[in-house]
């Protein structure tokens, strides 16, 4: 494997693999010294051309407790600003001796045309591409949910599991890695939110529901991941007003109520506190948005590992 | 391709028995001692002696594992290999007496990367090396302190050690 560009790069049992290994790698968190030498001497670029905060830090966290060198560039105040196109950054970003590119950019589809053009030699790893897709974030929502759904997590997959997505799915990213990563693991997958912004074209293997009480009713869904409403990303009004959003489709006390005593809810960050998921949802028990952040750094690394430690192994 | 048992069922225990004796006498009981075997067959070593420790002494000896793929140099050269599972004490290595149990002792790099690794889990008191088989051709200044058989290959032969618990037979074969 030499590039992470869409969770359907990895088949079931790599993605096993990938998340025991963040299994293991999340016990670093718990050492003295929490660091392995592991990367010494690679360079990871973090290529970011979409505000982010926490796929940056913990991208970056997961390169330093490997050891690799890790440089962050962010577009604005770069000389993208000047006019630089993608080509030309990440050549010169290459030549500087870059041994990964992680990418984040607005533009779907963007990452595989920088590792599939020829321009760079360097590992690619897809940190978001538009409204497309987002790998890692999907493997650190499996990993969140094997982890408290499951008794013995390390080998496990997630048969039997249902996950409700909530919210954008058609702007989504983290949508569509989940459905794509969620269905090689083995679990329902049914998505909801208002018609305009759930496309049919996906076909969830659990159905879709356009009403979030209905959902809870009808799916009994183990897990539920709430997603953001992007606002950057719509260009038309998708739904009223947002308090008719988080009306009927936002995350509250009672419907928390109504979910499983098991059962979890997640969201990818950065929380509309109040429009899709209000307070008392996303600190309450339940909740495992923290768990998430954690998880993320863990299979950041584990992914990290996998594309840079064999390289010369695998003769690329 | 030829292939010749080296170690028998039997051997194999009564060299676990033997070693494990060494540990006892050279640490002067199991106060403070730390078992790690290094994945995948040192763990079961370690469990073994153990046992061993435990029917001598009436006392539980604590047991770990210590996975070194992270801390190899040769990481780079190879595929990417399968992590195996770390799993340390809770309270630490620090201070401990540490016996590294591993099965074959080669060329001396995993024990290299092993010493890497206790490092960042903190400050054993001594470290201490138990193999199974040393095969020699040693490219590190690296010895161990308990061994079960020396036995002098050439680079070519292949030695696997089976055991039980994993491999469903107890022995160790040469292959060349």
């Amino acid at each position: 494997m030499k590039n992470l560009l869409s969770a359907s790069d990895l088949s079931k049992p790599q993605i096993i693999e990938v998340l025991d290994l963040a299994h293991e790698m999340s016990d670093v968190n718990e050492r003295e010294i929490k660091k392995l030498p592991t990367l010494r001497g690679k360079t990871v670029v973090n290529l970011f051309f979409e505000d982010s905060t926490r796929t940056r830090i913990s991208f970056e966290l997961a390169a330093k407790r490997l050891s690799a060198d890790v440089i962050n560039f962010a577009a604005k105040g770069s000389s993208v600003s000047k006019g630089e196109s993608l080509k030309d950054t990440a050549q010169t970003l290459e030549a500087m001796g870059a041994d990964a590119i992680v990418l984040r950019h607005g533009s779907s589809g963007s990452a595989h045309r920088l590792a599939h053009s020829g321009w760079v030699r360097s590992a690619v790893i897809n940190a978001g591409d538009g409204s497309h897709e987002h790998p890692t974030q999907a493997l650190l929502d499996a990993m969140t949910i094997r982890q408290a759904l499951v008794k013995k997590p390390i080998g496990a997959d997630l048969s039997g599991k249902k996950v409700l997505i909530v919210g954008d799915i058609s702007h989504s990213r983290v949508a569509r890695s989940n459905l794509i990563l969620l269905k090689a693991l083995g679990a329902t997958v049914a998505t909801c939110g208002p018609a305009t912004l759930v496309p049919r074209s996906l076909e969830p293997s659990g159905g879709i529901f356009y009403s979030l009480d209905k959902a809870i009713d009808d799916f009994a869904p183990d897990a539920v991941l709430m997603l953001r409403i992007q606002s950057e990303r719509m260009e038309a009004s998708f739904f009223p007003t947002e308090r008719e959003y988080s009306r009927v489709w936002g995350m509250n006390g009672e419907r928390l109520s109504r979910l499983a005593g098991s059962s979890i809810v997640l969201h990818p960050g950065p929380m509309n506190r109040g429009l899709e998921i209000d307070a008392a949802s996303a600190d309450s028990s339940k909740s495992r948005i923290l768990d998430q952040v954690q998880n993320g750094v863990a299979v950041r690394m584990a992914v990290l590992f996998h594309l840079l430690a064999g390289d010369k192994g695998e003769k690329r | 391709m030829s292939k010749r048992t080296v170690l028998s069922s039997d051997d194999i225990r009564r060299a676990i028995t033997r070693i494990s004796h060494e540990i006892l006498e050279q640490n002067r009981g199991v106060e403070n001692l730390l078992l790690l075997g290094i994945p995948t067959r040192g763990i079961q070593l370690a469990t073994r002696i153990a046992q061993v420790i435990k029917e001598h002494s009436a006392t539980e000896v604590s047991v770990g594992s210590l996975d070194v793929t992270m801390y190899r140099d040769d990481l780079s050269d190879q595929p990417t290999r399968v992590v195996g599972i770390t799993n340390i004490p809770t309270s630490g290595v620090s201070g401990k007496a540490v016996v590294l149990v591993d099965d074959v002792l080669f060329s001396g790099r995993t024990i290299r990367a092993a010493l890497d690794a206790l490092n960042d889990h903190g400050r054993p008191a001594a470290v201490r090396l138990a193999v199974l088989v040393d095969r020699g051709h040693r490219q590190l200044p690296i010895r161990a302190d308990y061994v079960g058989k020396n036995l002098p290959t050439a680079l070519t032969e292949r030695i696997s050690v089976k055991l039980q618990e994993v491999d469903g037979v107890d022995e160790v074969v040469i292959e060349d």
